[in-house]
């Protein structure tokens, strides 16, 4: 099993190497415009001199949208989840509200956001908060729900109370839909983050993005998208870190889902 | 309530006129369960009436569908009856181990920490309890798996450790609903034999619902054989076997006792069938 992946890795390691290598050649010679495919060498000594420039305060921007956004926004929903999960009251009476708001694509809010609260960060945060909401509320709620009813018979069969089943049944046993949650959240942050930095920010990578597109900097373009992959595959592996160490009862393949 | 008892030639050593004397630690008087259901309410238990000594281990046998689970939950105080009740020999309900048939450890606790649950609910402090609980399972052969979660151990480990649980929490009274139903047919001897040892180490007062009658009469003081729904006792079978006991060395008489069963469960169960479909 492990032979066979490895050997799917080398693969894949190969096709990689050989796609590069042709796009190298085909932009160097002229078969590929320099100025619409800029060779991937170009673009890698582009990303390297931006990110020694002013690169590396965008993405501090970004992160900080990104990581706002989630304060703002996945937090509460973790806490609404729960109180949902909890109290069948709460959930009714919040459940309309979700209903009628979880369809709305978020982004579609900015502008009225912007003359409510002003230009400005307000409106951005609000916009990434509420990507990141929905996603942790209903998976947080699921986490609660899904918790077998077995659990919490023998629980308070040896005498546990609300307190010790809600520490010891109730939030380890949500664990992994929370994770889940978390993992939607910060992939929609993100999202939102380039959209919403795109729609009229001067800072941030989504800005940086627009720019380039602006002054057909087709290589910063590149080396701009190339920071925003490297930086989602690492927000993806460290979540998959996250839930190793906060549910190592999981087996691998649900802690990679 | 009816009852009768079955009386064997092999055996024949406690007579339940002298323990009639003793206070019972669990009675269930005119115990009745009605469910609401789609077409009419559905009627789970009617009726049912008896009362354990301690230390007693009772099992309840029935056509499946005729109310034991909701009995065993009534009992263990997880659901209340719509008419009757439940009194212990004491005052209040004592403490309670509950083991079901499969999920009933918790997958994010290690071995260690499932065996100790009962325990930390009585807030012993977390070095004696796991102290105990290493000790415990060393002794159950669960040494080499103490810091492994319940994912990585087969069926009957786990169901081991849930067994385990119960013991070592020292609640007096144990209910358990189809602890080995899960398992292949070897494995389960091998269970039932390690549960008849601890509990005679430790002769708590079991309750144990099975659909297996040589399961219930290899490990029971009595069986319970409950009929079809609605659920009421139809009869009251003292297993008068010596212990030690073993499932193959005693099959004769055990079978004496699953065949008298049987005739009582047969046409209940084809019924059953029947209406299923």
């Amino acid at each position: 099993m492990t032979h066979r992946l490895s050997e799917g890795r080398r693969t894949a390691a190969f096709v990689a190497v050989a796609l590069f290598g042709a796009w190298e050649v085909a932009s160097r010679s002229g078969g590929l415009s320099p100025t619409f495919m800029p060779a991937p060498t170009t673009v890698l000594g582009t990303l390297g001199r931006e990110l020694a420039g002013g690169l590396v305060g965008h993405l501090a921007m970004t992160m900080g949208r990104v990581f706002g956004g989630l304060l703002l926004g996945a937090v509460p929903a973790l806490l609404l989840g729960f109180a949902m999960g909890l109290s069948p009251a709460v959930q009714r009476s919040v459940d309309p509200f979700v209903s009628a708001l979880h369809p709305i694509p978020k982004l579609a809010l900015l502008p009225l956001l912007m003359v409510l609260l002003g230009i400005g960060e307000a409106p951005r945060l609000t916009v990434i908060a509420a990507g990141a909401f929905f996603p942790m509320l209903l998976n947080t709620l699921t986490g609660v729900r899904q918790i077998s009813g077995v659990h919490i018979d023998v629980a308070r069969s040896y005498g546990a109370t609300n307190k010790q089943i809600l520490r010891r049944v109730i939030l380890p046993g949500s664990v992994p839909m929370v994770l889940t949650g978390l993992r939607l959240a910060t992939n929609l942050a993100f999202l939102t983050a380039i959209a919403v930095e795109m729609l009229g920010a001067s800072d941030g990578l989504g800005a940086q993005l627009w720019l380039s597109w602006q002054t057909l900097r087709v290589d910063l373009l590149f080396a701009v998208l190339t920071l925003i992959a490297v930086i989602g595959v690492s927000i993806s592996a460290g979540l998959r870190l996250l839930a190793r160490r906060g549910a190592p009862w999981l087996s691998e393949h649900t802690a990679q889902i | 309530m009816v009852s009768g008892t079955l009386r064997t030639a092999s055996a024949g050593r406690t007579s339940p006129e002298a323990s009639a004397t003793e206070t019972p630690a669990l009675t269930c008087s005119h115990l009745s369960a009605v469910y609401p259901g789609r077409q009419g309410d559905v009627q789970a238990l009617r009726d049912i009436g008896f009362s354990i000594r301690d230390r007693e281990f009772v099992s309840i046998v029935g056509p499946s569908g005729c109310g034991k689970s909701t009995l065993l939950r009534i009992i263990a105080g997880l659901q209340q009856p719509t008419a009757g009740s439940v009194s212990f020999g004491g005052a209040s309900r004592p403490g309670t181990g509950l083991v079901f048939q499969e999920h009933g450890t918790f997958p994010w606790m290690t071995v260690v920490e499932n065996l100790a649950f009962g325990l930390e609910m009585q807030g012993m402090p977390r070095d004696e309890r796991q102290a105990r609980a290493l000790d415990y399972a060393n002794r159950l052969g669960l040494g080499q798996f103490v810091h492994a979660f319940p994912r990585e151990l087969s069926v009957g480990m786990r169901q081991r450790v849930d067994i385990g649980r119960a013991f070592l929490s020292g609640a007096p009274l144990l209910l358990m609903d189809e602890p080995f139903g899960a398992l292949d047919a070897q494995t389960r001897w091998v269970l039932q034999e390690e549960l008849l040892r601890i509990w005679l180490e430790s002769r708590k007062l079991v309750v144990f619902v099975t659909h297996d009658l040589d399961e219930a009469v290899l490990l029971s003081d009595r069986v319970l054989v409950m009929s079809g729904r609605p659920g009421t006792i139809r009869q009251d079978v003292s297993i008068d076997l010596p212990r030690p006991r073993d499932s193959r060395r005693d099959h004769a008489a055990i079978r004496e006792y699953t065949w008298h069963m049987w005739q009582l469960l047969e046409p209940d169960v084809r019924s059953g069938l029947a209406i299923k479909g």
